[in-house]
């Protein structure tokens, strides 16, 4: 296949995925459309899991409801797939062939498909079929905003960025990105339910509190140490080659820095008395607030990062020389060094 | 919470201010409060925020003509915020007073913990609570098998399961606990942010950064000495001693220039040649400089970040001497089609000075305005295809007789006069490689000679970065082990009862935050089938 044609299907499967995700949503629309009114027995809430429509022992409601969630998975899955082959195409269209993350709306592309995927992954294991519709819902936002602002063609990379800590510094941030992601959502769904006294309804088919807690503790056990490796490991090792020095506070680095803190925060939270359940859920969401600000605040609204990917050729950025002749002379000149200066 | 799921974090809540406040307990308290787990989170939570003005307002080390501006901007509010260390937060008093509290504090909170888990680690499992079926995790059933052959046979199964056992004399219960790794990599990983501070701290104190550019060819050389350097950013207990005595030569440049595709006009795979020594005294060797990959030599990196074009120009002043001749390094002011901004001093000239300034393009083009006339020249490319120099002359007091040091950048016009045409326009010339320009009023000729190109290296030693990195990969597997490992304590008690069955009780204490009670139930019922399973098996060797 040509590179024309790769990326053609990239485009295909971005927008293929769009649509069997938005299947998805119809699915699991009707699934709780058809629990709305049923009310939730206690006893089995309290068991933990997420348990959808084992309590729905209605004989007209379960099958239904069942069928259009498992279909609603099923979907979910076609649709990641579809997006795994919008990456991959993006990849293979770059010529030489190269990692998809290269500007924000590969970023986000693989993003959001780590979100998918860390779902895909746990839900049989952890019970999270009542995470479908909100994950789904947010992804498919996400990917809407991603091909209408975002969009750029395919470009080879940067000097700079084709370096494989590249890859493996980018690979665990968007992993982790993908976690907080997923902790975000549970954590703020621990918060509306925390406040909620419906017996019906979504909220009330959340597993109960104890359960949504221990859940977003474990997506952020898991994105912890990779955004530690991601942002305070490769992330120096890269910078150093790249920069000549491994940390600049530069801020991009200064907000990773920033949301690592956040979240030891919130590790801590959950271990001090007066701080677990509902403070440590707010630290949750205020270290996805940090994580999603890095990325999308900094790219456009700071004019002195260099991980500036907004800006269509992004790797021009400006510097300043402290430039003297002989020594001693101090004057300021700013020069633009830009052409191979690293910019993720 | 029961006595037995206490950790170690646990204990360090912060007390009550003490009712007498004598000095010792006021101390003991302040002690106590500094280290606890409360103190420590509030204080990550200020780590971040005092982080964040770094990030806005521009600062000092990382881009000062960006300060600069802003004072310009903003008169007013300037100076309040060199008080407050804005312009410099990350070296700032304030800044530096949380993370020294989050050390001290770390090193209160995690020198007690060591001592526990010391003994923690000799200490035998905790003997079994009175009524097993209390905790969350338990279950039982009943068989006509001695209490002892279950204990016994309990130890094993357990132990097989790497828990550590213990039975004491006598007693109706075995005991068993694992997991004791999680604590040891919390502890790991707290010691190694230790560890990685101070290796921070060592390369901010004792490194230094510096930057130089370079022309291309064997005539100019760099030899690694504080005069060289163009910028140089010490630490503050730097000394120049520890510099290494090498030098280099940038041999040849290679940069390969797009000129189809999405990315046209950009260049890439530079390539800068290098003959270096690493001493004196020591065999020239060689090194291709690329992006990404800088030269080591000892403690010293060598990195390539920039380029660019010096234009060789010769003066001959009005009395026909050449009086000025060689390559003028030109600053790019745009990374994309290099157009570039450069001055020419000619301080001996006769009769007057001569100062040069102007903008040099790789390749040449005049813009069209709306109309389609010709209008302002530009770059059109990056590379050199079409190379023009367009100056603009000045004459009289150029400002470098005084013996002040002034930069090669920067034309000093205060006391200098441009040179007109007849008509009151500035004189203006426009120079391709090989071309003279005659200068009016008998001042001299300017040639542009040919092209050069330079290299902007920078050069940074670091030391403690390996101290850095490790401690921050060790963290990480501290951290690991913190974080995925479950400590749980686990007890079989087996008891005769009144009918002559024995009642078997199995609990299981999980004693991490965030562990699923799916796994544990699943543990439990393994263990007890493991009871079951082998109760099988030795009834079945009985018989044969
Ligand atoms: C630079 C500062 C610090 C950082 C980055 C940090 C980070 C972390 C992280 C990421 C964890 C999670 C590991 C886990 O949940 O097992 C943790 C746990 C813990 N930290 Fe810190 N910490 C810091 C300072 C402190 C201080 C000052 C204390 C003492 C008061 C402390 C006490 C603890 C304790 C006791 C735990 C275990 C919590 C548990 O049992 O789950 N830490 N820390």
């Amino acid at each position: 296949m040509t590179d024309a044609q790769w990326e053609t299907l990239s485009n295909q499967g971005v927008a293929a995925a769009g649509v069997v995700y938005f299947l998805a949503l119809l699915a699991y629309a009707v699934q709780w459309a058809a629990l709305r009114d049923v009310p939730v027995r206690q006893s089995v809430a309290a068991g933990g899991g997420g348990t959808i429509v084992d309590d729905a022992d209605d004989q007209d409601v379960a099958p239904r409801t069942e069928m259009a969630g498992r279909l609603g998975v099923l979907l979910v899955g076609i649709g990641a797939l579809a997006h795994f082959i919008a990456l991959l195409g993006r990849g293979m269209a770059a010529d030489p062939n190269r990692v998809p993350w290269g500007n924000m709306y590969e970023f986000t592309l693989s993003g959001t498909f780590v979100v998918v995927a860390l779902f895909l992954a746990t839900t049989n294991r952890w019970r999270l079929a009542w995470l479908g519709p909100i994950v789904v819902g947010f992804v498919l936002c996400v990917l809407l905003a991603d091909v209408l602002w975002l969009y750029e063609p395919v470009a080879p990379l940067t000097e700079a960025l084709e370096s494989y800590w590249l890859v493996i510094h980018v690979v665990s941030a968007v992993i982790a990105t993908g976690a907080f992601t997923l902790g975000g959502i549970t954590s703020l769904l621990y918060l509306l339910k925390a406040r909620s006294t419906k017996e019906k309804g979504y909220l009330a088919r959340l597993p109960e509190l104890p359960a949504l807690d221990r859940i977003s503790y474990r997506m952020h056990a898991f994105g912890f140490p990779v955004w530690t490796f991601g942002v305070l490991i490769s992330g120096p090792i890269w910078a150093h080659q790249a920069w000549s020095s491994y940390w600049n506070w530069d801020p991009k680095e200064v907000w990773a820095f920033i949301t690592w803190v956040v979240y030891a925060a919130y590790l801590h939270a959950r271990a001090t008395a007066g701080w677990r359940g509902r403070n440590a859920a707010i630290l949750a969401l205020v270290g996805v607030a940090t994580l999603w600000f890095n990325f999308i605040g900094i790219n456009f609204f700071s004019t002195t990062s260099r991980h500036s990917y907004a800006d269509g050729v992004g790797e021009e950025r400006s510097v300043v020389l402290r430039l003297a002749g002989p020594v001693e002379a101090t004057e300021e000149v700013r020069v633009v060094v830009g052409a191979h200066r690293p910019g993720t | 919470m029961t006595q037995l799921d206490r950790r170690p974090s646990d204990d360090r809540q912060a007390p009550a201010l003490p009712a007498d406040l004598d000095a010792r307990s006021l101390a003991r308290w302040t002690w106590r409060q500094l280290t606890s787990m409360r103190t420590a989170l509030v204080l990550l939570l200020l780590l971040a925020l005092a982080a964040i003005p770094g990030s806005v307002i521009p600062q000092e080390d990382i881009d000062s003509l960006a300060v600069a501006q802003w004072r310009d901007n903003h008169p007013r509010l300037a100076p309040i915020w060199d008080r407050l260390d804005l312009f410099a937060v990350y070296g700032s008093v304030w800044f530096s007073a949380i993370y020294i509290l989050l050390m001290v504090s770390l090193v209160g909170c995690i020198v007690p913990r060591l001592f526990v888990y010391a003994r923690a680690i000799g200490a035998r499992p905790p003997r079994a609570p009175r009524h097993l079926s209390r905790l969350p995790d338990s279950t039982s059933y009943t068989t006509d098998e001695a209490p002892d052959v279950v204990l016994a046979r309990a130890e094993k199964v357990v132990r097989r399961r790497h828990f550590r056992v213990e039975r004491a004399e006598g007693a109706d219960a075995v005991a068993a606990e694992r997991g004791y790794l999680r604590e040891a990599g919390n502890l790991v990983f707290h010691f190694a942010v230790i560890v990685v501070l101070v290796g921070v701290a060592t390369g901010s104190l004792f490194g230094y950064k510096g930057g130089v550019i370079l022309l291309n060819g064997d005539d100019y050389g760099f030899s690694n000495n504080l005069t060289q350097y163009d910028d140089f950013a010490p630490g503050s207990l730097f000394d120049p001693a520890v510099m290494e005595p090498f030098t280099f030569t940038i041999t040849d440049f290679d940069v390969e220039w797009m000129t189809e595709g999405r990315r046209a006009g950009q260049a890439r795979k530079f390539v800068a040649h290098l003959d270096y020594k690493t001493d004196k005294d020591a065999p020239t060797q060689q090194y291709d400089l690329k992006v990404n990959h800088p030269l080591s030599i000892g403690d010293t990196d060598i990195f390539l970040i920039g380029h660019g074009y010096a234009p060789v120009i010769t003066i001959r002043d009005g009395e026909g001497n050449v009086t000025k001749s060689g390559p003028a390094v030109f600053l790019p002011t745009n990374g994309q089609t290099f157009e570039s901004f450069g001055v020419i001093k000619a301080p001996f000239a006769e009769p007057t000075q001569i100062g040069l300034e102007g903008t040099f393009y790789p390749t040449f083009q005049l813009g069209r305005d709306a109309d389609g006339n010709l209008s302002m020249p530009s770059s059109a490319f990056g590379n050199a295809i079409d190379p023009l120099v367009s100056l603009q002359v000045w004459t009289g007091d150029i400002g470098v007789d005084d013996g002040s040091a002034s930069s090669v950048y920067v034309l000093d016009k205060a006391r200098a006069t441009r040179l007109t045409k007849a008509d009151g326009q500035p004189f203006r010339m426009d120079l391709r490689p090989g071309e003279t320009v005659t200068l009016p009023d008998d001042l001299g000729s300017v040639t542009f000679e040919g092209l050069e190109r330079w290299n902007k290296i920078q050069i940074s030693r670091t030391p403690g970065k390996l101290v850095a990195l490790g401690g921050m990969v060790v963290a990480l597997l501290g951290l690991l082990g913190s974080l995925f490992v479950r400590p749980r304590r686990l007890w079989v008690r087996a008891r005769r009862q009144d009918d002559g069955t024995t009642l078997v009780e199995v609990a299981r204490l999980d004693r991490s935050s965030g562990s699923d009670p799916e796994s544990g139930r699943a543990e439990l019922a393994g263990i007890v089938a493991g009871l079951q399973i082998n109760q099988q098996r030795s009834k079945e060797e009985d018989r044969s």
